[in-house]
């Protein structure tokens, strides 16, 4: 009886143990992604998404109201297409809405903002923004102004 | 003078003669290791001694070092703006120093010192040589499967570790200072990676499980067999075996990731 008791101990000990390992690799180096929020689908190219990171924030006034799901380059256009998974909640975002990619603070996080436009229609899933605001890359604005600066 | 040189020497000989028999020990232990494959009820024994019997100090510790990394971090970050980067500062100061070094520390204390004492005992009232008397080999039958304890238990627990510092960091950063959860989990995963970081992390903690289990019962297998030898002894295990846990980390880190 006790020789079962410490075996089933030991046993736990390992699983914990291995639990742990399995916490380690899939959610803190993002092997896989185990957990996903219920919501659907829309997406928006950008010519340059610079610093913006899978599942970084989605805003709509300073609301989180989503995560960005994947960025891809498309092959085509050489843009970058980003999939965003908005909460089903909010499900009436007026389909002339406009993304754009937004930095918090100076040296924050990149996420993307949602300016809401006027129509009645609303996005629904897979639809694709038509306007976006591409990322500001600082050594380009700069660029720009020391070459206006020349004129 | 010359008795001065005398002392000296002594000491220099009586160092090296203890390194020797460590290193002699070492290599028998090495070479006797399969027992664990013949007798595996001696090991589990040892594990559940070492190990399980360890969990509660190991979490608690694990629990308030992640909490306390997250609120340091918070403070240190949110200066720069970049509090969100708090996930990876607490993640890979776990994943590759914290984990296995103060697991190994706690467990030299918790764990090492028993092994050293029990053994040391042992010794003193005899029951090392009455097994021998037996026909029985006392290094084959109570320092390997203890030394294979320690080297099965030191790793998982150091995983362990750094699986709920994590999420005590988690807690707070994300729970009690309002940094967005999702920002927490994307940075780190984006600066974690499973080679480089946590099976590194693995390699030190398998490395300082050999530290503490062959300091640990070499001090007790040699204790000076009386009451106060194997007091001595003991607290000479935890001593010796942080400092070269504490020695080695730095080697260690230097080579994994310099």
């Amino acid at each position: 009886m006790q020789q079962r008791l410490v075996e089933i101990w030991v046993g736990l000990f390992v699983v914990v143990a291995l639990a742990a390992m399995l916490f380690l690799s899939l959610q803190v180096s993002g092997l896989v992604e185990i957990r996903k929020s219920p919501g659907y689908q829309v997406s928006a190219t950008f010519d340059n998404v610079a610093g913006l990171r899978e599942r970084a924030q989605v805003q709509m006034a300073g609301v989180k109201i989503g995560r960005v799901e994947t960025i891809r380059l498309d092959p085509q256009t050489h843009q970058a297409r980003v999939v965003l998974n908005i909460d089903q909640r909010y499900d009436s975002i007026p389909a002339d809405s406009r993304a754009a990619i937004y930095t918090s603070g100076l040296l924050g996080e990149q996420y993307i903002g949602i300016d809401p436009g006027w129509e009645d229609e609303t996005l629904q899933p897979g639809d694709q923004f038509t306007e976006t605001q591409s990322a500001v890359v600082l050594e380009r604005l700069i660029g720009q102004f020391i070459s206006s600066m020349g004129d | 003078m010359i008795s001065l040189l005398q002392a000296l020497g002594n000491k220099v000989i009586t160092g090296l003669r203890g390194v020797g028999e460590g290193v002699f020990l070492f290599l028998r232990l090495m070479r006797s290791l399969s027992i664990g494959v013949r007798r595996p009820l001696l090991v589990i024994d040892q594990v559940y001694k070492l190990g399980v019997l360890s969990l509660v100090i190991i979490v608690v510790s694990a629990l308030f070092i992640g909490m306390v990394l997250g609120l340091q971090g918070y403070y240190t970050l949110s200066d720069f703006g970049a509090a969100e980067q708090v996930g990876v500062m607490v993640a890979l100061t776990l994943v590759r120093e914290l984990g296995p070094v103060v697991t190994a520390l706690l467990f030299a204390g918790r764990a090492g010192s028993a092994l050293t004492a029990e053994v040391g005992l042992m010794r003193a009232t005899e029951q090392l040589s009455s097994m021998e008397m037996m026909a029985i080999d006392p290094e084959r039958r109570i320092l390997v499967p203890r030394f294979l304890g320690v080297l099965i238990a030191v790793p998982l627990l150091a995983t362990i570790f750094s699986a709920v510092g994590i999420i005590g960091g988690y807690l707070v950063s994300v729970g009690m200072v309002g940094i967005d959860g999702g920002a927490f989990w994307s940075n780190m995963q984006n600066a974690v990676s499973v080679r480089d970081d946590i099976l590194n992390g693995l390699i030190k903690s398998v490395v300082f499980a050999v530290v503490v289990g062959w300091v640990a019962l070499h001090k007790g297998y040699m204790a000076v067999p009386t009451s106060e030898g194997v007091s001595r002894a003991t607290t000479l295990s935890v001593v010796h075996a942080s400092l070269i846990v504490l020695g080695l980390d730095f080697l260690l880190t230097a080579l994994m990731f310099g």
